[in-house]
């Protein structure tokens, strides 16, 4: 089964250590969610990984060498969608799940047949096939996560990084697209990390949880042990409850300024 | 069956190379003396060797062929060139505002041109091409060498800055060296504005090459320039050499611009206002963008030469002026009209 293994994955930006030491490996199939607070270093891991930002350690998929690969071959393994996109003005939806098959072209081929087909596919799959003629510029919030998952999608690449998918979403299109996302990396075989924000939900659908703070893992597990009251009130400063709904814990603030 | 692949369609080819052709017999009839479109025809198959054309005799096939026709394919090569180097510059660096001169050509070819002319010679004179040349590629290497040793990681930002303080630099160094040649100003500064009056087809022969190899480079590179669009790290993640590519871009557009710019001087504004006329029209993506620029770079260089050399006959208008002229409004006009038409 293709993996992922991250082994001792630094980040140092002037001298301030970002990402710290990490570990970790991540099977095809599986999703994994990291969660912290602000500024624990969650986004520029995922950059490190997908390869835009200088890092230190290994990064292994099967018995390939991330850092040996070039922009194209890394591409073939590994897609990226950050927590803002860039959605450019006047491009057709279409054309811009067609970037996603950057990585299989040559660079100065056209795309093929077979690629046209398989942008074709993805929107036929997301429920985009209405969209495909809009200017990617004029979605709403929701079409956007999921025009952008389209795009990660047409690079076929077994794993998926995805930056706060459904941060500025509300509920109904969050719960849209992480079930969209569950139910791809179960029939397509991908593995995906995320980063999140809403506690709650990040124990809803990943198998597992890594919580980050000041660029170290704190603790990794299923939901059940990383979301616990001393791990939120240590890490993030806050003073919560947690129930427990059938293993997934919920997470609630405790108000503590009395009426 | 919806439009798959965005491609310039059979139907504007055809539109663009009739209008290409159309205007520059057009702009071979009309001058000093109007010469009929048909004699032009004639003539320009004859030379071309092209069966049943009648030589066009005395006076009308030296306008045509030595005065006229030369002058014309050089707007349009020229016109072509800063077109879809500014439209690839636009798309690379993710800037409207980017032209053919972002990265310090002009500046570097202004630079050579003024030492050229201020050595006086009759030798150093005919070297102004050379000299400006040299500049701009001068020039653009330092702002590449400068952007690249700067920020890292925000490479296309580093060299825009670079290019920008590459560029003040050296028209530092430039008015500097003007001033101290006071009676060379005008030169310099007729220089400065453009000009596209030829000497016959040596100035064509010398530039064509150069903006024949550039424009197809950047035409082959078409494709990538969409990627560039999400930014470079998206690009990156998507499997493009960002930087290797951006490097092999702004070499072909820096030739083509140094040999164009090393014989007309700086023809502004070209660069900018048709990629962005034809984005109103035809839209963002570079497929269609990149050959129509060509096409249509060339056109508006023609026309804007018409104008130059009859408005105010005898006396002709620099060039740069009248691109600006003619330019700026003809712009506002395509971005008011599109504006309402998007409404309804």
């Amino acid at each position: 089964m293709t993996t992922l293994n991250i082994a001792e994955l630094s980040v140092s930006i002037d001298g301030r250590n970002l990402v710290n030491d990490v570990s970790f490996s991540l099977s095809v199939g599986q999703w994994l969610c990291i969660i912290g607070p602000n500024g624990a270093g969650k986004s520029t891991m995922l950059k490190a990984i997908a390869g835009i930002c200088k890092s230190t350690g290994r990064m292994v998929i099967d018995d390939n060498d991330l850092r040996q690969l070039n922009e194209r071959e890394r591409a073939c393994w590994i897609a990226y969608v950050p927590q803002e996109p860039i959605l450019p003005t006047g491009m057709r939806v279409f054309d811009y799940v067609l970037l996603g098959r950057t990585a299989h072209l040559n660079l100065l081929a056209s795309e093929s047949t077979k690629d046209l087909e398989v942008a074709e596919m993805v929107l036929t799959e997301l429920a985009l096939e209405d969209f495909r003629d809009r200017d990617v510029a004029t979605l709403s919030g929701g079409e956007r996560q999921r025009v952008t998952i389209a795009r990660a999608l047409a690079q076929a690449s077994p794993f998926i990084l995805l930056d706060e998918p459904t941060t500025a979403l509300d509920v109904g299109y969050q719960q849209e697209v992480l079930e969209l996302i569950d139910r791809l990396r179960r029939e397509q075989k991908i593995a995906v990390i995320t980063t999140m924000h809403d506690l709650t939900v990040s124990g809803l659908y990943p198998d597992r949880l890594m919580l980050l703070s000041d660029g170290r893992v704190v603790s990794d597990g299923p939901a059940s042990e990383v979301l616990t009251v001393t791990n939120i009130n240590e890490h993030y400063g806050a003073e919560v409850q947690i129930i427990d709904n059938d293993g997934r814990p919920i997470v609630v603030p405790i108000r503590t300024v009395q009426k | 069956m919806t439009k798959t692949i965005q491609r310039v369609s059979a139907t504007t080819l055809v539109v663009y190379s009739v209008a290409a052709i159309a205007t520059i017999i057009l702009a071979v009839c009309v001058g000093a003396v109007s010469v009929p479109a048909s004699e032009v025809l004639h003539s320009i198959g004859w030379h071309l060797k092209v069966p049943y054309m009648s030589r066009t005799v005395g006076m009308n096939d030296i306008i045509i062929w030595q005065l006229r026709l030369p002058r014309v394919i050089l707007a349009f090569v020229v016109g072509s060139m800063l077109a879809s180097a500014g439209a690839t510059y636009q798309g690379t660096f993710r800037n409207p505002l980017a032209d053919p001169y972002l990265l310090g050509v002009s500046a570097g070819a202004g630079l050579g041109a003024t030492f050229a002319i201020v050595s006086g010679s009759n030798v150093s004179h005919a070297l102004i091409p050379v000299a400006s040349f040299l500049g701009a590629m001068g020039a653009v290497a330092l702002t590449y060498t400068l952007g690249r040793s700067g920020m890292s990681g925000r490479m296309s930002a580093s060299l825009v800055l670079a290019g920008v303080a590459v560029a003040n630099l050296l028209t530092a160094i430039q008015t500097l060296i003007q001033q101290q040649h006071n009676d060379k100003i005008r030169e310099v500064y007729s220089w400065v504005l453009g000009t596209l009056n030829t000497s016959g087809w040596s100035d064509v022969q010398m530039v064509a090459p150069y903006v024949a190899v550039s424009t197809f480079m950047l035409f082959r590179y078409r494709r990538v320039l969409d990627v560039f669009s999400v930014g470079d790290d998206e690009a990156t993640t998507l499997g493009l050499p960002v930087e290797r590519v951006r490097a092999i871009v702004i070499v072909a557009a820096t030739l083509g611009t140094a040999a164009a710019v090393s014989v007309t001087g700086l023809i502004g504004f070209v660069g900018i206002i048709v990629p962005h006329a034809l984005r109103l029209l035809v839209g963002n993506g570079y497929r269609v963008l990149i050959p129509l620029s060509i096409v249509g770079g060339g056109i508006f260089l023609v026309c804007a030469d018409l104008i130059a050399r009859t408005a105010l006959a005898p006396t002709e208008i620099p060039i740069g002026i009248v691109t600006a002229l003619i330019g700026a409004p003809f712009f506002l006009y395509i971005l008011g009209s599109r504006r309402t038409g998007a409404q309804a």
